[in-house]
């Protein structure tokens, strides 16, 4: 009986202990997330976020790891087709996406060198890339112009503002125990339009992403339809193995 | 035609005599269950791994400058690369969760206990090299956590007085974590550790088969024999227990297949998120976790306080398990004619494991130590408090033949 008593208190621990991280994000739920809802099985807005991204990423990032023709096959255009509207003039359709900028260079005009993007979508994930080219926001502290709110600091100018227009943060404060203000971030605004309405911005910026995730394992889509095939023939060799052991086992008594 | 050149053969070398003593009139349990699966599929894995790790290591590079690039270059350019790649990280993930089963399965059923005290003790060693083994791959894609994770475990090793600092000096053959100490891991994960690996393995399975396996009733199936000299509970390893543990093969490679077709980080961990960044000796990850199959003992090294007595903690909890068939005084074997105090101790710490693992990945917070605190408290306990608890607890009586119902 009194085992039955620990055994119920270590459940009731284990339960409790479950619930932790719930509490945990009501603490700091301030962190701003919006969804990707991007599908790298979209060929259509792949093409769309290469075009993207070989026009506003490549000049100061590069993706060395990423091949333009493996690109061109993957996302259904043709080479004739990659060459006129990826390709920078001069470069072999085999080389990887290299930029003209050197890691010097960058480092002395950014304050950082701009990282290699060809697996960002991997190690930060699609949500916080597709958040953060939605964070921009004008602050004339900064030398930019601008800041981030999902990398605050950040040194990178925010490329796309002709697209997006300017953002501009609201904040609410509150008074703590101490007598300090602290800042929240409420909502973004509009200041000046830009080019494209807020519906299609956030469509260029999901292209983009997009593309992003695709290459970040260019391989991704080819590996899910090959999955099903493998796991097709293992339940059918397991239906047969199991068959095969019954068979067997018959005679033990 | 076979025939004769079998004969040939074992003329001048013991091939039917090894088939015979090893396979086919290897007498074993007929009420083997569940867990039994979990030896032969560490078997399967461990060959997945050294085939694996062969084709991988014909495109890898073991440089700083290069190492990182390498895996990009396997998983983008070589022919199927990508499926080899991560067949091989998916299988170390999977070598600790059937290892994991497998060990838990002795608990269960004290297959520690004599007369399999060695075969206990090979089968702790090849955890000790399997812990190695993959510590020392995981630096290999030269990514940030692959850097940082490298860097705070060795650090542990300055936490012995007196050489600490040198010891830790001589692990990496530098004053930090860089191209020579990727080059010795290297070495180590290829060719010494796999080494020591297959071994052990075959001094396992030599000990396995001197005593015989084991089963779910804890009863020596050796001393009911009939007249032909065959136990009357054992039956043929072969075809009996090939053809069932085909069936379980099967049931692995499937849940291994949908891993890597279609989750090969698993959300994060089998692949850490943080080692798609290459390694950068300025700048840490958010946030550094080993990967899950050491987070227990992570656990327990972050609960204690004092850094040089978490880190002997932590050693102590992956040794003590060797000491367990002197620790368990018990008069039986299996969980089934076990008293309720093992039952208690032996279930709490299967919880406190498992638990121990889950904090280990999380960042630190007071509520979280202080549960990591309880749990090592607990882990311990099994362990040191064995010698009474199974001594006084009330057993039932174990029959002489095994329990089977046939199909």
């Amino acid at each position: 009986m009194r085992i039955d008593r620990h055994k119920k208190r270590i459940l009731a621990f284990i339960a409790a202990l479950a619930a932790l991280p719930a509490v945990g994000l009501a603490a700091g739920g301030e962190a701003h997330v919006e969804k990707a809802n991007n599908d790298i099985h979209n060929q259509a807005s792949l093409q769309r976020g290469a075009k993207n991204f070989v026009n506003y990423c490549l000049a100061c990032h590069s993706a060395r790891y990423v091949r333009y023709n493996r690109v061109a096959a993957d996302i259904g255009l043709t080479e004739q087709q990659m060459v006129e509207n990826l390709l920078w003039s001069g470069e072999s359709p085999h080389s990887t996406m290299t930029n003209g900028l050197l890691a010097d260079d960058g480092k002395q005009w950014f304050g950082v060198a701009p990282p290699d993007l060809s697996l960002i979508a991997r190690s930060k994930g699609t949500d916080y890339v597709y958040t953060f080219l939605k964070s921009f926001y004008a602050d004339p502290a900064k030398g930019t112009g601008v800041n981030n709110l999902s990398l605050p600091g950040t040194a990178m100018p925010h490329v796309l503002w002709e697209l997006q227009g300017t953002q501009e943060a609201v904040w609410e404060g509150h008074t703590d125990a101490q007598g300090n203000v602290q800042k929240h971030f409420k909502e973004f605004t509009l200041a000046s339009p830009g080019k494209l309405t807020p519906e299609e911005y956030d469509a260029f910026v999901r292209d983009t992403v997009n593309f992003l995730e695709y290459i970040g394992e260019p391989v991704q889509a080819r590996r899910q339809a090959l999955g099903y095939w493998v796991i097709a023939f293992l339940v059918f060799f397991t239906l047969l193995a199991y068959a095969l052991k019954k068979e067997y086992w018959k005679d033990v008594k | 035609m076979l025939s004769g050149l079998t004969t040939w053969i074992d003329e001048r070398f013991p091939l039917t005599a090894l088939w015979k003593s090893q396979v086919s009139e290897y007498y074993a349990p007929k009420n083997m269950n569940f867990w039994y699966y979990f030896g032969s599929l560490a078997l399967v894995v461990l060959v997945i791994q050294i085939l694996s790790g062969l084709f991988l290591t014909m495109n890898y590079k073991p440089s700083s400058a290069d190492a990182f690039g390498s895996v990009e270059y396997i998983m983008r350019d070589v022919e199927w690369g990508w499926l080899i790649r991560y067949i091989h990280s998916t299988g170390a993930s999977a070598f600790f969760i059937v290892v994991y089963l497998h060990m838990f399965r002795a608990l269960l059923y004290g297959s520690y206990q004599k007369p399999r005290e060695l075969l206990w003790i090979f089968g702790m060693l090849i955890y000790l090299a399997l812990m190695a083994e993959a510590f020392f791959g995981y630096l290999l894609p030269w990514g940030n956590m692959s850097y940082w994770g490298a860097q705070v475990i060795v650090s542990l090793f300055g936490a012995v007085p007196v050489v600490g600092d040198s010891l830790t000096e001589w692990i990496r053959g530098d004053f930090y974590i860089s191209d020579v100490t990727l080059n010795r891991f290297f070495a180590l994960h290829v060719v010494a550790i796999p080494f020591a690996l297959v071994f052990l393995v075959i001094a396992h399975l030599m000990a396995l088969h001197e005593v015989g396996s084991n089963n779910p009733d804890g009863v020596e199936i050796k001393k009911v024999k009939g007249p032909d000299g065959i136990p009357l509970d054992g039956i043929a390893f072969h075809p009996y227990y090939t053809v069932k543990d085909m069936v379980g093969l099967g049931v692995f490679l499937i849940l291994f297949a949908l891993v890597i077709f279609f989750a090969p980080t698993l959300g994060g961990y089998f692949l850490e998120n943080a080692n798609f960044d290459p390694a950068n000796s300025l700048q840490t990850p958010p946030h550094i976790a080993p990967v899950w199959y050491f987070t227990p003992f992570y656990a327990i090294l972050r609960a204690v306080p004092s850094k040089p007595l978490g880190a002997a903690l932590m050693g102590i909890a992956v040794v003590l398990f060797v000491f367990l068939p002197w620790l368990d005084r018990g008069k039986v074997k299996s969980i089934r004619y076990r008293g309720p105090l093992f039952k208690f101790f032996l279930y709490s710490f299967a919880i406190s494991f498992l638990a121990l693992g889950y904090l280990g990945l999380q960042p630190p917070t007071p509520a979280y130590t202080l549960a990591a605190r309880v749990f090592t408290v607990v882990y311990f306990a099994f362990f040191l408090l064995m010698p009474w608890y199974s001594s006084i607890d009330k057993t039932k009586p174990v029959p002489t033949r095994v329990t089977y119902h046939a199909h």
